[in-house]
């Protein structure tokens, strides 16, 4: 008799129901990032915006003389502008590898032959990139109005501005969804992390750059809705009431941006299959 | 250490008469314009069902289909009682499938690879990672539990996809090219692996491979496939036991008008791996008791010598070129 049998044995345990895979993947997926110095050198980077801001608004409510400095709701939206650029690493970074490194680890025949639907895979990667995201828009930002209560000590800027909740959340959550989808989409085109990143970033630089182009050309900023990043300036400019910055009607970028994200969706649906048909 | 084909292979868990346990109804299945299943229909039996055929058959591309992967133009399938095309979740949620290609999860060790994917099967994460180490050790990778996966050898990658397809104890394993890369103790040691999972631990399973020796080590039934068609299937020994007799033999002269000449006397010829051919004598012939002298007369008659003439055992092997109409 063995001390201790270490052969196969029948589970007599219970089982979750299906549809709470995603949190799996995406659990794993955070901590697999969390994991990395490297990575968390970059989310503490990326506060530093947070933290000037927020000296900003602590010297413009306790110190008269800096009275200049205090907020505005034009304030979080240039908050929000300066993330970009970390939306726009951390994206990368995160990112890249989601789905591509699946691919080339034939990854994806082991999830899918597991009671989980494609959904539901795209759901646990989307999960990974949209918390990163969020952690370095919504969060701050958010941050940074209650910040401005407790340096404050009222309500008063909050109950003048009380657009400016809905208005961080839906500014954040365009830019985090863009992103995210964006994103996946290119990680589910290709094998290889390196050659996604540099496809994102493609994306983001060449369309700047055509509409850069087209603006030195016709001196028009009408043809805005050629740059992802710009669809994107003239959508918020809109949410946090500021007066939209190119002459493109803010109808025509939304389009634009609506576009992308049900292509990417589209993109992912042919994308994430269990095999791949070369016909 | 060669894998002993004397020893009988499992019996079936359940009668004959069991309910299948994957049923396949007129499924064809299309890769554009190419037909990789063609009017489909099989019956999987409970226990170790082999699914044979040579490469590019259709095996690969049936297991897709089972598991959802791949949805037929046409037909109806039914896994473990439920229609594939209705209850997928439940399907896979008792099914382990390990794929014929290298898969693994990238960035982990073997233990958190296999308690991911019990996890993803919906086992709670304690009990995940107590049935990860727990199906390590019987694969055989107790002591490399906590090496990355991607630093694996092509064995090790073979066992631990047995492994991530058992941690959430399935009552159906699809195994497509099991022992594929092996070395022969490897491949010996998979094949037992398999065997007693199908013998002892009641675990069905579909095997599918090129290999004969393979499936005929672990399976009872089989399943023949040629050119994206059911060709044979039923129990191995019924399939191998056919009212007639196999013979081995070696003859000189002028072979291909020979086999013609047998084919002519109704018998069946096939070549093998050696010069010796084996030759299937019908039923009809024996009870005449004129075998081995039908052989011999038609020998005389063409001219040729019989060099070696022996009663062989049926095989797989016959079984399978009988199938697919190998020469």
């Amino acid at each position: 008799m063995p001390i201790h049998d270490q052969s196969y044995r029948r589970y007599g345990g219970g089982k979750t129901t299906p549809g709470q895979a995603w949190t799996v993947i995406a659990w794993a997926g955070i901590l697999n990032m969390i994991r990395k110095r490297a990575f968390l050198g970059v989310l503490i980077f990326a506060f530093l915006p947070f933290i000037i801001r927020a000296v900003q608004i602590y010297l413009s409510t306790n110190f008269p003389q800096a009275a200049m400095l205090a907020p505005t709701a034009e304030t979080f939206r240039e908050f929000l502008e300066q993330q970009e650029f970390f939306v726009f690493i951390v994206t990368i970074y995160v990112g890249a590898g989601l789905i591509a490194n699946d691919r080339r680890a034939n990854a994806l025949q082991i999830y899918l032959s597991k009671p989980l639907m494609r959904s539901e895979y795209i759901a646990g990667k989307a999960a990974v990139l949209f918390v990163f995201l969020t952690l370095v828009t919504w969060v701050p930002a958010i941050l940074l109005l209650l910040l401005q209560v407790l340096f404050a000590g009222s309500f008063a800027f909050l109950k003048a501005n009380l657009f400016l909740f809905p208005a961080i959340t839906v500014g954040a959550l365009m830019q985090v969804l863009v992103a995210t989808f964006t994103m996946l989409a290119l990680s589910s085109l290709s094998k290889s992390s390196r050659y996604v990143g540099i496809l994102y970033a493609g994306v983001i630089f060449f369309t700047g750059a055509i509409y850069g182009v087209m603006y030195a050309i016709t001196g028009d900023s009408s043809l805005s809705w050629l740059s992802l990043s710009s669809n994107l300036s003239q959508v918020l400019d809109v949410v946090f009431r500021v007066k939209p910055r190119y002459a493109t009607p803010w109808p025509v970028s939304l389009t634009v941006i609506v576009g992308l994200v049900v292509l990417s969706i589209s993109v992912l649906e042919r994308r994430v299959r269990g095999v791949e048909v070369v016909t | 250490m060669e894998t002993n084909l004397e020893i009988a292979p499992p019996e079936p868990q359940l009668g004959e008469a069991a309910a299948p346990i994957v049923q396949l109804e007129g499924v064809t299945v299309l890769y554009g314009r190419n037909r990789a299943l063609n009017n489909v229909t099989a019956r999987f039996a409970p226990g170790a069902v082999g699914l044979l055929g040579p490469n590019g058959a259709g095996k690969s591309t049936m297991l897709k289909a089972l598991l959802g992967f791949v949805k037929p133009a046409e037909g109806r399938m039914t896994v473990l009682g439920m229609d594939v095309a209705e209850r997928p979740m439940e399907i896979r949620s008792r099914l382990g499938y390990m794929p014929e290609s290298d898969a693994q999860i990238p960035g982990m060790n073997a233990v958190s690879f296999v308690a991911y994917c019990g996890q993803l099967a919906g086992l709670p994460s304690v009990d995940a990672m107590q049935r990860s180490h727990e199906v390590l050790y019987y694969v055989g990778l107790g002591e490399a539990r906590y090496r990355n996966v991607e630093t694996y050898s092509t064995g090790m990658k073979q066992r631990i996809k047995l492994a991530q397809a058992l941690v959430h104890d399935p009552d159906l394993l699809f195994l497509d090219e099991p022992t594929n890369g092996m070395d022969p103790k490897g491949r010996d040691e998979m094949l037992e692996l398999i065997r007693d999972l199908a013998l002892n631990k009641n675990v069905n399973l579909i095997l599918s491979s090129h290999l004969l020796p393979d499936v005929e080590y672990t399976c009872n039934h089989v399943v023949v496939m040629d050119k994206a068609q059911v060709v044979a299937q039923g129990p191995i020994a019924e399939l191998k036991g056919p009212a007639g007799r196999v013979f081995e033999l070696r003859i000189k002269g002028d072979l291909p008008a020979f086999v013609d000449i047998l084919r002519g006397a109704g018998m069946e010829c096939h070549s093998t791996d050696e010069d010796v051919m084996r030759v299937f004598v019908p039923s009809t012939l024996i009870d005449q008791g004129r075998d081995q002298q039908v052989i011999f007369a038609l020998a005389a008659r063409q001219g040729v010598q019989v060099r070696h003439l022996r009663p062989s055992i049926p095989t797989l092997e016959d079984v399978f070129a009988k199938a697919v109409g190998e020469d």
